[in-house]
């Protein structure tokens, strides 16, 4: 069990997300970044989309009620495991007893926490992922309360190999500072123009590539509001509602851009200017509301080369970590 | 089929069918999206069907060794369209949902009836004989946008909106009605409500409804409403 002592701002579990029922109404909700939940569970041995316990802003202070192997990834969380600083972008051993106490974010705005074996909390509509709305999976539905007891499934052979290993001797090192920074380390975010893009008058569109936007404070997992110049389309409250996807750039009436995220509706009826391409949305999820952005331009086939490439970096970096992990003393 | 193809980013794509909410459209957005579902390729996630549209989802991952993975999934989706024939029919469910009309579960049926000119009765029966389609769910997992009520008790939202509207109301916005599947605030006028549950995960099918469904409404009474829940 993991004791909760202190929930943090907005801590609750979130894995890939609940794919395939949008039809249906049902959002698919899911970690706001991949990229960490990925590396998280691979440091643990899990299968790369396991669920994992997403903070934000504020960390929590968490009890292990037995011993556990966690990593922890993401922002700067100033994580302290009983009072000594605890390494991000590593698996740790935690002994029974210890605390994790986490604090405000230094850089960046969310972390995730992977334990080993996963948390163990029942799949709905095959995720585990908190509808936070709708109180639906993760945890009881919502995010973590004081005094919330957290089962942890039972280790995998490779997850408890590598824990006996780290326990014994703590590893020295993490995933490259450089290759992080080089996902994290961006305030321009690559666009691809959205559906209703030439509906907008050429003035809104100029200025919304030429001018920086700010992240309002009324921003969550739903989406971030941007503030900025307003915006026209013409449009505006003549639109059938559609699909729309993480990080589609959408504008209402008063003309500030939303952009939608994990939480966001299945289907949006404001008029879509653009699409920030999947390899710059851990940077985008990363800022703080007060922070600031700029959009770029680029062509589908460009964002999608630029996945490609992202994709393949991280194959190899989980290889690395693997090829890394089996070389530990068991 | 008539229809145009734009990235939804560079993980989906947006199918755009005439741009209105009628049977035809209706009808072209089925087809298109049945058959694609029932090929089922193996990058697709999932198939959103809007008003006049359908987003395809798909997994990046899946088409990472194609040169261009948005054409790939373009061409796919184009050879599909060329297959389906525009025809008014698709494949359709009917749904009976019982409905308890006015009272305590449906407070704004007198509102609705005055704004009419009609009886509230008269606003019952009216509301039973629409022929109505499920366009599309969405706003809360298994809330049903659905099209058909008779113009004639079409009624505006409520001024000020409920702060919580309990699960399976059904009410009336503007040309609309609809059932609440998950307690929401909301600013619909309530009509009645069903027992039967439009969203349930402890059921096999979590969702009653599927977008395409003809929906028949039918009147039961408030001890009828009782029963059905135990």
């Amino acid at each position: 069990m993991i004791h909760v002592i202190e929930p943090g701002l907005l801590s609750s579990i979130q894995d890939n997300g609940r794919r395939g029922h949008q039809e249906s109404g049902m959002i698919i909700s899911g970690v706001m970044d991949i990229f960490s939940m990925r590396i998280a569970n691979t440091l643990v041995g899990n299968d790369e989309n396991e669920a994992v316990l997403e903070i934000t802003l504020t960390g929590p202070t968490i009890e292990f009620q037995e011993d556990q192997l966690i990593a922890i990834c993401g922002a700067d969380f100033s994580a302290l495991i009983d009072d000594q600083p605890a390494p991000l972008w590593r698996p740790v051993a935690v002994k029974k007893g210890s605390t994790l106490h986490m604090k405000f974010s230094r850089v960046g705005c969310r972390g995730v926490i992977a334990v080993g074996g996963g948390f163990d909390v029942p799949e709905v509509l095959g995720s585990k992922s908190t509808y936070l709305r709708a109180e639906i999976g993760g945890f009881k539905g919502r995010g973590l309360e004081k005094e919330d007891l957290i089962s942890v499934g039972k280790r995998s052979s490779e997850s408890e190999r590598i824990f006996q290993s780290v326990l014994s001797e703590p590893v020295q090192w993490s995933v490259s500072r450089a290759y992080t920074t080089e996902v994290y380390d961006r305030s321009v975010m690559r666009v691809i123009p959205g559906k209703q893009y030439e509906e907008f008058t050429e003035e809104s569109r100029a200025c919304f590539f030429d001018q920086a936007y700010k992240i309002s404070k009324h921003s969550d997992r739903m989406g971030f509001r941007l503030d900025g110049e307003n915006l026209e389309c013409g449009l505006q409250g003549n639109m059938l509602s559609e699909g729309v996807a993480f990080g589609t750039v959408q504008v209402p009436a008063d003309g500030q851009p939303i952009v939608l995220l994990a939480d966001r509706q299945t289907l949006g009826g404001y008029p879509k200017i653009g699409q920030v391409a999947s390899v710059d949305l851990p940077a985008l999820i990363q800022k703080k509301p007060g922070e600031s952005i700029h959009f770029e331009e680029i062509s589908i086939q460009q964002a999608q080369a630029l996945f490609k490439e992202r994709e393949k970096e991280w194959q190899e970096l989980k290889w690395m970590i693997t090829a890394r992990l089996e070389g530990l003393d068991g | 089929m008539n229809v145009t193809y734009h990235p939804l980013g560079d993980q989906a794509v947006l199918i755009h069918f005439k741009q209105e909410v009628s049977r035809e459209v209706l009808a072209e957005v089925q087809n298109l999206k049945q058959a694609i579902q029932e090929d089922q390729p193996e990058w697709l996630y999932e198939a959103v069907p809007g008003y006049a549209s359908i987003a395809i989802h798909y997994d990046l991952v899946k088409l990472i060794h194609e040169q261009d993975p948005y054409e790939t999934v373009t061409t796919y989706l184009k050879e599909k369209a060329e297959t389906v024939k525009s025809s008014k029919d698709f494949k359709q469910r009917t749904v009976k949902i019982p409905v308890c009309y006015g009272g305590k579960l449906g407070p704004d049926l007198e509102e609705v009836a005055e704004h009419a000119g009609i009886s509230a009765e008269e606003v019952i029966k009216r509301h039973q004989h629409g022929d109505y389609t499920v366009y599309m769910l969405g706003f809360a997992p298994g809330f049903p946008y659905i099209g058909g009520l008779d113009p004639s008790i079409a009624a505006p939202r409520k001024n000020n909106p409920r702060t919580a509207i309990p699960a399976g109301s059904v009410g009336i916005a503007g040309e609309q009605t609809g059932v609440y599947s998950i307690e929401t605030p909301g600013g619909w006028q309530i009509i009645g409500r069903t027992p039967e549950k439009l969203f349930d995960l402890q059921r096999d099918e979590s969702f009653l409804l599927r977008a395409g469904d003809r929906i028949e409404f039918y009147s039961i009474t408030q001890k009828e409403f009782e029963e059905w829940q135990q």
